[in-house]
């Protein structure tokens, strides 16, 4: 039963980076813009909040350095887009490899080497008092990270906007016929430059746990692939916010599962290509609602 | 009162003149209909009320009060809202969200209670048969488009413009169209119906005018008027250009089309015969099956009732590949999209669908110096005024990249030439160069048919002519046995042998 | 001819330009953190063409850019992106490592080309699949390729950690046979006879894309694909048949450095060949010759930020920065037009 316990904590611990980058990839591409770069937007939250961490001493100001910095780079990503028409699935590649070279840079400058940065002050685990000695939902509240939560209040966010909201309404139907929403006499690009500036805060967000929350430092291409995977966790999902958080929390199942796995003798490999296999299914033979926004890639003049 | 007074509405596009000093003057509480054929310019005119185009001089007077209308928005503010023809809903969206989008209740929470009541209160007023929740994607086309309408209904549009709203119905939807559409007149509203059938105008205008090539040509009162004089209005008198010698000709059978259903909405199948030496007409207006039985003849579109047969052999199954093998030559309608490709050279599209042809393929290779020789022979027979064959076809005019696509499908011995509105955007020099062609072509034995929807080329060319109205032929006769307002008729539905379609 | 030439060298200048400008944004960004732009451009073409032995080394590098460059550039030319060839590199130097050791006693004249095409029909395979489903359902290859470079690197990975570990503690599998290597030209350097095979390759896709008539309609179909469809064309085939020659030639890349540098398969070896070959593709406009020259500029770059990385405060990370930055650049024709603009007006 302890074991069990230790999974699931485990499980929601690892499912954060995951699913915020989903949330990334859903905001951004329900509203008809292709996003590649979601591994790029983390991997500059994730310095942006070791940065703001070193310079001011205190961790939450990473955090607010992280999503500045994020929401900064979505607003350019979107520029580059929509303003400029540019290959979208380019400048995704194009961001990726900016992100990775310049943290790098940017950490010889701050740090004198290369490769990792020292230890900063970090967000620590919190444990819920009162709620942490519930039966079985204690896995929640007992050494969570706060980013936990916060993942928990944005999933709620934009599930809220999208779903109760007039703007929710319009931005979705911006991703399935922006022309629909034009004649509407909806601004679709405005939309389009909010939703991206969320979408980077987020990747910001979710980078920043990796630095500050799960490791106390920045180590060059620490993403490593979550970001890429949060994109297979938002089209396994089905391109929705709950829908994100459940894929993110299957793929994390499948993450944590190799620190349980020696008994089962399953190699490693195996159990992290799950994710991306899965995905390719879903791409490849369920039908046409694993397609995604019916507009997505399209620009109107 | 007019509800719409466009004076001297001026509007170009690169190359066309779309609307030229247009005056349109809609009475309040009418159902005015705006007639006209393909290309004359009524979807511009209407697309500048609802302001998705800006126009380039004239002014416009709404409800007598001067106004610029600079986007759907202002349109919606005057009380004008529009049905697309190709409908501008959100398919994955429910009927109620569709209605409501752009314009819901609540200020920044999505009311959809309210919303809901008010939609209702609309959808029973007008006794449409609607179900809120169901997702757009599912309902049938008149579905859709009472969705559309109700959509302008709840922005408060007094005003409606409708264009081409039958296209893509069912005779039963089409008379529950007119139904609503009455029904909205009696509440006070205003209608304006964008339409080329002459039958729909007839049954459901208080007034009508009649635009082409860009200008107004008359606005009358339905009452006053007949089908005919309508048709003669439509279609007016043009230059004559080349005309062809016709004679009854007795040559093989190149081109036999067997109970081919050609779309959707065609009932009875087509049964058509070319022969050599013959140039066969396809007249009608444009989304009136051309495009599909331009298709299913080339081989783009599969044949799933009926049978072709080329010089006596079945080509129903064959690939575009055999069936251009055998000696089809084919001047699509949308050239930039099916005939030619713009970032490659002049003698490239030479190329294109003869690669494999024995005289360019040797070996897998392409045989350059003979395509180089072609393309030189070619441009100069066709008089193509280009830079040079290694310049971008992108960068030649209208008439030249056509004059190119000719030269190409009728060098290599076809027996059959599809032609499909072969003098769309020419300049007149162009014009007759292509006519003159396929006249030669037709000459040396070669059977032709032409697609035109320009009813002056097709009688000044065709020996036999076959109109085509909602994917059937209404009417097949050999050229000069009907004048051009008789022909007109036929065009906007009514039948040979007097019944109206 | 001429006009053909005189159009490809604006397009080359433009992505010339597009060059220049992001070492400017480079150097400016050098500037920013307070080191010299002058001493560490100098260092790096110093570490990259200071002696023939860098030199050599420089071509070195350039040939697995290269091979990924052409395969995006025919990719592109049949109007696919081929964002997968990173994971059919991988699935090319496994396939080349894996049947070198498995017939150790094979002859290299027929070793080595046996080598090279396992590899080749492994990068087919990998590109068919994306290719396939662009083709028929009209999913996106990009997506599809994106899932499948993982699902194959992880997969190599698994086998070079796993049945196929060499023993040591690093991962990498037994060493191939002397017979499987490719032979080395120059002295010290890393240099083989892959030079070779990359110039052959470029030349044979430069003769298939413009010179035959399969290339012909490769081109047709990337150029307007209803176009090719109403000319006879069958377009689909063509599509798939676009994704696996792109994804052999991808796998070259892998093969060559296993069989010319490495000798075994090194989990994790390559240091994003496979998206920087389409900074590669896009600069060099798609054309065997634009990519050669590209290829060798960004080996420049790598080698030479090597050296700049040891000798100056900069690091050799910067280099991503630039060609991160050539990428955004050639991806919005925009900005070029912007820039032109500007210059003349």
């Amino acid at each position: 039963m302890d074991m069990m316990f230790q999974f699931v904590a485990m499980t929601l611990k690892l499912s954060i980076p995951l699913v915020l980058g989903a949330m990334c990839g859903t905001i951004a591409e329900r509203g008809g813009i292709i996003l590649l770069g979601v591994e790029g937007l983390m991997l500059i939250g994730a310095f942006s909040g070791v940065l703001g961490s070193y310079l001011t001493g205190n961790a939450y100001m990473g955090l607010l350095l992280s999503m500045a910095a994020g929401a900064v780079l979505g607003l350019l990503y979107a520029m580059f887009c929509l303003k400029l028409r540019a290959h979208q699935s380019v400048v995704g590649v194009g961001v990726n490899m900016f992100a990775s070279g310049l943290t790098a840079v940017l950490l010889k400058v701050f740090w004198q080497r290369e490769g990792m940065t020292d230890p900063v002050v970090s967000v620590k685990n919190v444990s819920v008092p009162g709620l942490k000695d519930i039966p079985v939902l204690r896995v929640l509240f007992h050494d969570q990270s706060p980013y936990l939560y916060l993942t928990f209040l944005i999933v709620l966010g934009v599930w809220f906007v999208f779903y109760r909201t007039k703007a929710g309404l319009r931005y979705r139907a911006i991703g399935e016929q922006p022309f629909a929403a034009q004649t509407s006499g909806i601004n679709v690009n405005r939309y389009r430059y909010v939703a991206m500036a969320a979408a980077g805060m987020i990747a910001g967000i979710g980078g920043s746990f990796l630095s500050l929350s799960q490791n106390n430092l920045f180590v060059v291409d620490m993403v490593a692939g979550r970001g890429f995977m949060g994109l297979a966790a938002n089209i396994f999902g089905g391109w929705s916010p709950l829908g994100s958080l459940g894929a993110g929390m299957i793929f994390a199942v499948a993450q944590s599962a190799r620190f349980y796995l020696p008994d089962i003798h399953i190699p490693t490999q195996f159990v992290q290509m799950l994710p991306y296999a899965l995905t390719l299914f879903i791409l490849l033979f369920v039908g046409k609602k694993a397609k995604g926004p019916e507009a997505l890639g399209q620009l109107v003049s | 009162m007019y509800a719409i007074d466009m004076r001297n509405i001026t509007k170009r596009f690169p190359g066309v003149l779309a609307n030229d000093q247009v005056n349109l003057q809609v009475e309040e509480k009418q159902i005015h209909c705006l007639l006209g054929e393909n290309g004359c310019g009524k979807s511009t005119l209407m697309n500048i009320l609802f302001g998705l185009h800006q126009p380039d001089g004239g002014e416009l007077y709404i409800r007598e009060r001067k106004t610029r209308i600079s986007n759907p928005n202002d349109a919606y503010q005057l009380g004008i809202g529009m049905v697309h023809q190709h409908f501008m809903l959100v398919n994955q969206m429910t009927v109620l969200e569709n209605i409501i989008l752009g314009n819901e209740c609540g200020s920044f929470l999505l009311d959809r209670k309210s919303s809901r009541q008010k939609v209702l209160a609309l959808v029973t007023e007008f006794g449409f048969k609607l179900n809120l929740d169901d997702r757009v994607a599912d309902l049938s086309v008149g579905m859709k488009q009472r969705v559309e309408i109700v959509k302008t209904l709840y922005r408060g549009a007094d005003i409606i413009i409708l264009d081409e709203p039958t296209a893509v119905l069912t005779p039963q939807e089409v008379s529950e169209l007119f139904k609503i559409l009455k029904q909205l007149q009696k509440e006070g509203r205003t209608i304006i119906f964008i339409t080329h059938k002459l039958n729909e105008t007839m049954e459901l205008s208080n007034q009508v005018t009649v635009l082409r090539k860009g200008q107004k040509v008359a606005t009358v009162n339905t009452k006053d008027t007949t089908p005919e004089e309508l048709a003669s209005l439509m279609v007016g008198r043009s230059v004559e250009h080349v005309v062809s010698e016709r004679k009854q000709t007795d040559g093989e059978v190149v081109l036999k089309i067997e109970e081919l259903m050609v779309n959707s909405k065609a009932v009875h199948p087509v049964n058509l015969a070319l022969r050599a030496g013959e140039i066969l007409g396809i007249a009608g207006v444009e989304g009136n099956g051309q495009q599909e039985l331009e298709e299913l003849l080339v081989g783009t579109m599969a044949v799933k009732n009926g049978k072709l047969f080329l010089s006596g052999q079945d080509i129903t199954r064959l690939p575009v590949a055999k069936r251009k093998k055998l000696g089809i030559g084919y001047i699509p309608a949308d050239r930039h999209k099916n005939a030619m490709i713009s970032s490659f050279s002049v003698a490239e599209n030479y190329l294109l669908g003869f690669e494999h042809d024995a005289c360019y393929h040797h070996r897998g290779f392409v045989k350059r110096k003979q395509l180089k020789a072609d393309a030189h022979r070619l441009i100069e027979e066709f008089t193509v005024k280009a830079a040079g064959i290694d310049h971008p076809i992108g960068t030649l005019s209208g008439g030249n990249q056509q004059k190119v696509i000719l030269g190409r499908e009728v060098s290599h011995n076809p027996v059959l030439v599809i032609a499909a509105q072969p003098i769309r955007g020419l300049d007149i020099g162009a014009i007759e160069y292509v006519h003159k062609t396929l006249l030669r072509l037709k000459a040396e034995g070669k059977a032709i048919l032409l697609i035109s929807a320009e009813l002056s080329e097709i009688m000044n060319l065709s020996d036999r002519i076959a109109v085509f109205y909602e994917g059937e032929i209404s009417a097949q006769f050999p050229n000069g046995a009907y004048n051009k307002e008789e022909i007109g008729l036929f065009m906007a539905g009514k039948k040979a042998g007097g019944e109206q379609a | 001819m001429k006009t053909r030439l005189k159009s490809f060298a604006g397009d080359l200048g433009s992505s010339l330009f597009s060059i220049l400008i992001a070492l400017a944004i480079g150097a400016l960004i050098i500037l920013a953190i307070g080191e010299n732009p002058a001493e560490a451009y100098q260092a790096l073409f110093k570490g990259a063409l200071g002696s023939s032995q860098s030199f050599a080394n420089t071509l070195s590098k350039m040939i697995p850019l290269a091979f990924t460059g052409l395969a995006v550039a025919l990719g592109q030319r049949g109007g696919m992106l081929n964002i997968g060839a990173e994971g059919q590199l991988y699935a090319g130097a496994m396939a080349t490592t894996l049947f070198a050791l498995t017939f150790p006693g094979l002859p290299a004249i027929v070793m080595v080309p046996m080598c090279l095409i396992t590899g080749f029909l492994a990068g087919m395979l990998a590109g068919a699949i994306p290719g396939y489903f662009k083709a028929k359902h009209n999913t996106s290859e990009v997506i599809v390729a994106i899932m499948l470079n993982y699902l194959i690197t992880l997969f190599t990975s698994w086998l070079v950690n796993g049945p196929f570990k060499a023993p040591g503690s690093v991962s990498q599998t037994n060493p191939i046979p002397a017979g499987a290597m490719l032979t080395k030209i120059w002295g010290n350097s890393q240099l083989t006879t892959a030079l070779f095979l990359l110039i052959l390759f470029a030349a044979v896709q430069y003769l298939f894309l413009w010179k035959s008539a399969k290339g012909f309609q490769l081109r047709a179909v990337g150029g307007n694909r209803f176009a090719s469809i109403s000319a006879g064309i069958k377009a689909d085939r063509m599509m798939i048949l676009t994704m696996m020659l792109s994804g052999g030639i991808a796998a070259m890349a892998g093969s060559t450095e296993v069989m010319g540098k490495y000798g075994c398969f090194i989990d994790g070896f390559s240091p994003s060949f496979g998206f920087t070959g389409i900074a590669v593709a896009i600069l060099g406009r798609n054309h065997p010759i634009g990519v050669l020259l590209t290829a060798f500029l960004f080996g420049v770059l790598d080698t030479g930020a090597l050296r700049m990385g040891r000798v100056t405060n900069v690091s050799a990370n910067i280099i991503v920065v630039v060609q991160s930055l050539v990428i955004l650049l050639v991806s919005a024709p925009e900005i070029i037009k912007f820039f032109k603009r500007t210059k003349e007006g």
